[in-house]
């Protein structure tokens, strides 16, 4: 069984992001692979250390310097990786239609990615792709267990949580509490320069360049003003109860 | 005119309060398109046609939420509604379900939605609350889920709704084989209208528990913990407050022991009161918290909850 794990490119969330002066997106010095997505190739690397898959291929759609997230996964120990390169802005539905196409093209049992991208946070395209692909989805994954040709998913639901059998092929999307994501070794950073990363230009797909969602305008928030210092408890719990009213 | 269906998310038949918030957007919504406002209800519930909707439409579906019957059911509803965007909070079951909806309906999906602007125009937090995006969605037929602490619960309208049973709905592709509803003694992260969260500070997980279970308990908070206190093993991963972790907005949010980085902050600064306790006057918590008090948490906040107890 070979796993697909859909990893995204994102600002480093340790440095503050900045609104470009028209509106129109985001600056960033730093990127780095989607938190969620690096603990998506962990899992699929324990599910083929435990000898329950041959092969773990990473994809990504973005510019061409989402081959350094590649790498990044190719390093934690990722066998191989495809790279749709575009320079427009991909809405989840795109997303989910290019990786439908990248999943088509390979023999893959599972489907692995983060439950939301810390850019958007939209937290879609795992479910549009299950549902475009007719395959079932364990979203919000914290547990993932291979028996028996499924996937036992405990996943997140209102109140609690719920395990639920799918048969394989499926989509699984990772939960922060999944696992902790290893470090990608020194030999692995080495290895990964030489591991195959295949090009392919999202004009190639045949998928019409047609998002459904567009972002009109970036601002930041209303910034918050520090507010006061209080001298004692008692001073705090007086402002709590007569001015802010929330006690 | 187009039609607008909510789904009013129930349980034990009663509606969920963030549903209620999905209700008063999907309420803005039809007020802009002009169109009638229709509710789906998986399973059965008479609250849920005490708040207006034209009709509101019932569909049984298996005990154990699975996302296959849930997604029959409003799409059925969505057929028998003539509805082009559907509306619902964003809860776990939302998350799970509604881009679901989008993509069988090859509707495009603005998630988390803050407000409801003009034109259609929906706000909405990206980069974890660091940049609010206004978003349009081009597609005709649109799925909105709804951050419920951005909206306030709709009332009962002293009317009652047009009730109206669908084809029972059943599972398939899948099957829920465990469930685990947490008896929880505290109440959940997401949606608590208190929240108390520790850090590295409090320097071991028995500290943790000694000193903030009983300050969230004296709130009946939920507890939360920075990424520091969780990497530690202070708490658990599903605990931690930040832009890798849970993005929280309650009433009151209180903070101990926790510096502020960047992350954090992204996962609680759009909470109403913040309140920061720290030794170090010049932790970056401060510069975002309404009410700072400098002091070792260990005697302050056993005195705070000794003073919340006299209240």
């Amino acid at each position: 069984m070979k796993i697909l794990v859909a990893v995204k490119r994102v600002p480093d969330y340790q440095v503050k992001v900045k609104v470009k002066p028209d509106g129109s997106g985001v600056d960033t010095e730093k990127w780095i692979v989607n938190p969620f997505d690096e603990i998506a190739v962990e899992e699929a690397l324990k599910i083929k250390e435990a000898g329950l898959a041959s092969e773990v291929v990473v994809v990504s759609i973005g510019s061409a310097q989402a081959e350094q997230q590649l790498r990044y996964a190719m390093a934690m120990g990722a066998d191989s990786s495809i790279l749709v390169t575009t320079d427009n802005w991909i809405d989840s539905d795109l997303a989910s239609k290019v990786l439908a196409e990248i999943y088509k093209k390979g023999e893959y049992g599972l489907i692995i990615m983060g439950k939301q991208s810390i850019d958007s946070d939209s937290s879609q395209t795992g479910q549009l792709l299950s549902t475009r692909l007719g395959i079932p989805q364990g979203c919000f994954a914290s547990k993932v267990e291979i028996k028996d040709g499924s996937a036992f998913v405990t996943r997140e639901v209102d109140g609690g949580l719920e395990t639920v059998k799918l048969p394989i092929p499926c989509v699984i999307t990772t939960d922060l509490r999944l696992n902790q994501p290893r470090y990608a070794p020194l030999p692995g950073i080495m290895k990964a320069k030489k591991k195959p990363l295949e090009i392919i230009p999202f004009d190639s797909l045949g998928i019409p360049y047609e998002p459904k969602v567009k972002v009109k305008k970036m601002e930041l928030p209303k910034k918050r003003t520090a507010g006061r210092k209080v001298g004692s408890v008692e001073e705090l719990v007086k402002a709590l109860k007569e001015e802010a009213k929330v006690l | 005119m187009s039609n607008v269906l909510v789904f009013l998310q129930t349980l034990d038949n009663l509606v969920l309060k963030a549903s209620l918030s999905a209700l008063t957007a999907a309420k803005e919504i039809a007020k802009q398109t002009g169109g009638e406002l229709f509710g789906v209800v998986c399973g059965e519930s008479d609250e849920a046609l005490s708040y207006g909707c034209k009709k509101v439409f019932f569909v049984p579906t298996p005990e154990k939420y699975f996302y296959s019957s849930y997604e029959q059911a409003i799409l059925s509803a969505v057929a028998a509604s003539a509805a082009t965007i559907v509306v619902g909070a964003s809860t776990s079951t939302g998350k799970d379900l509604f881009p679901r909806v989008a993509a069988k309906l090859e509707a495009g999906q603005a998630s988390e939605v803050l407000d409801v602007l003009p034109g259609l125009v929906f706000k909405r937090p990206m980069y974890a609350g660091d940049i609010i995006a206004e978003v349009e969605i081009v597609s005709d037929k649109k799925v909105i889920s709804v951050r419920a602490s951005a909206f306030a619960a709709a009332e009962k309208t002293g009317t009652v709704s047009e009730k109206v049973s669908l084809a029972a709905v059943s599972d398939s592709g899948g099957e829920v084989v465990g469930y685990e509803i947490a008896k929880a003694e505290r109440p959940e992260l997401g949606d608590a209208e208190v929240v108390v969260s520790g850090g590295r500070a409090l320097g071991s997980k028995e500290n943790f528990e000694s000193v903030m279970f009983p300050l969230a308990d004296s709130l009946g908070a939920a507890v939360g913990a920075s990424r520091a206190a969780v990497d530690s093993g202070y708490a658990p991963n599903d605990w931690q407050v930040g832009q890798t972790g849970k993005v929280v907005a309650p009433k009151l949010y209180i903070s101990v022991g926790i510096s502020g980085a960047i992350q954090h902050l992204a996962g609680m600064k759009d909470s109403k009161t913040i309140v920061a306790i720290n030794k170090d006057p010049e932790a970056p918590i401060f510069e975002v918290a309404d009410y700072g008090l400098v002091a070792d948490l260990f005697t302050a906040v056993p005195e705070f909850i000794q003073a919340i107890k006299k209240l």
